[in-house]
């Protein structure tokens, strides 16, 4: 590791004042992605400031139709909390598949969903379930959050504070895991809301993205055999040496498929 | 350079630790406890699994900084004073649970991290959860075998 500088401050206020004083500090959560990174020298910040003393960006709640998860809440407590299994069995269920348990003990969601990496997890259950991103600015969607590879709507001196989730009928979602790297190379969240179906695919494309067509036909029918492919125009997809565009392609509508089967299992 | 505070195996500790120091860093390098083993360095192999306030981490994965005012478990930690093995690793020693024993600290403590959240495991759970945890030796079949036994012998 090459060195740096390292801050716990005890409040908000002096988090974001760091953040201003030194434009190039980043700050730091569960550091399941940034430490790697900084190992691989991917990132290079002159300060670390670790956010784990800031009470206000933890906690679970439910409130009427609502359920909220602290920024600083890790996959482990979302898996776990009776809550969250009740209000979201699949939210749940896709934070107990993250990474593997030591990773979901330090990891958190508001990291991950501001690192946004293309093959993430949770940015397909926020944009699955249509979940608001709190700040400490403004409440944004996740459809306007989640803008490109790595890149989310959050400006430099503003961080996640908490999601918002609001409740569906059913939802549900499977990935089809590298191997080695466990990451997505394709995840499939699909949910059944009040204003219709959604699906939301991670792992495929830079970003994470919804498939209208799969939607209109869910429309109809919630059910697997909706999912027809060839049925999707999918923009430029990932190609890497763990899968070609095209494996990508054609994984998406099965994992679509048992995305739904295993909603409506549920 | 900074001071800082943490507990480690029961024992309060204030150290020099640099800022850019691992934890896996702190406790080889600064407290001697090469129990906790260094394997990729990179967050994958799990050789590094330590306990921070109960829960099973990737040491190489956590500064040390961010876990000073808290308390860490390694494996040097788990034997009684006298010296008797912890029931997990009295299991890896029954089933045969390792060959080159680069891995087994970290296996133990992910193992025991699993048994804090599932008393009674079945196969498939103790495989799917050691997934962090890489061994190039068993084929993890005795492992998953300790691990099991370990939770039996919890339950009696």
């Amino acid at each position: 590791m090459r060195s740096l500088n390292y801050s716990r401050p005890g409040s908000l206020s002096e988090v974001l004042q760091c953040l201003r004083d030194d434009p190039q500090a980043k700050v730091l959560a569960g550091g399941q992605t940034l430490l790697p990174a900084l190992k691989l020298r991917l990132a290079a910040p002159s300060r670390l400031i670790d956010l784990q003393a800031i009470r206000e960006l933890r906690g679970i709640a439910v409130t009427g139709q609502r359920l909220t998860v602290g920024a600083l809440t890790s996959h482990a407590e979302v898996a776990s909390n009776d809550q969250v299994r009740g209000f979201a069995p699949a939210l749940a269920e896709l934070a107990g598949s993250i990474g593997d348990r030591m990773v979901r003990n330090m990891g958190t969601i508001g990291g991950s969903v501001a690192n946004n990496d293309p093959a993430a997890d949770y940015p397909a259950a926020l944009l699955g379930l249509n979940a608001t991103i709190v700040t400490t600015s403004r409440r944004i969607s996740a459809a306007e959050f989640f803008r490109d590879l790595y890149e989310t709507a959050l400006t430099g001196d503003e961080l996640v504070k908490a999601v918002e989730f609001q409740a569906v009928k059913r939802a549900g979602y499977v990935k089809f895991k590298h191997p080695a790297s466990r990451f997505a190379l394709v995840g499939v969240f699909v949910a059944e809301t009040e204003e219709g179906p959604r699906v939301a695919v991670t792992g495929a494309g830079s970003v994470v993205f919804r498939v209208p067509e799969y939607e209109h036909a869910l429309a109809k029918s919630f059910h697997p055999e909706m999912i027809r492919g060839g049925a999707a125009k999918f923009g430029q997809l990932n190609s890497d040496m763990h899968a070609s565009e095209e494996y990508r392609r054609s994984l998406i509508p099965e994992i679509t498929r048992r995305a739904l089967a295993h909603a409506l299992q549920v | 350079v900074v001071t800082l505070t943490i507990e480690v195996n029961g024992y309060t500790h204030q150290l020099e630790v640099a800022e850019h120091a691992l934890l896996s860093d702190l406790l080889r390098d600064v407290l001697g406890l090469t129990g906790t083993h260094r394997g990729c360095d990179t967050a994958q192999c799990g050789a590094c699994t330590v306990h921070l306030d109960g829960r099973a981490v990737k040491s190489c994965n956590v500064l040390a900084h961010q876990a000073a005012g808290r308390s860490v478990l390694t494996i040097e930690g788990l034997a009684s004073a006298t010296g008797g093995l912890h029931p997990m690793q009295q299991a890896f020693k029954d089933c045969h649970a390792l060959q080159c024993g680069f891995c087994t600290p970290g296996m133990v403590m992910s193992a025991l991290d699993i048994l804090r959240c599932h008393s009674q495991p079945t196969t498939e759970i103790v495989r799917a959860e050691l997934d962090g945890n890489f061994c190039r030796c068993t084929g993890y079949d005795s492992i998953v075998k300790a691990v099991l036994q370990a939770s039996r012998q919890a339950q009696q």
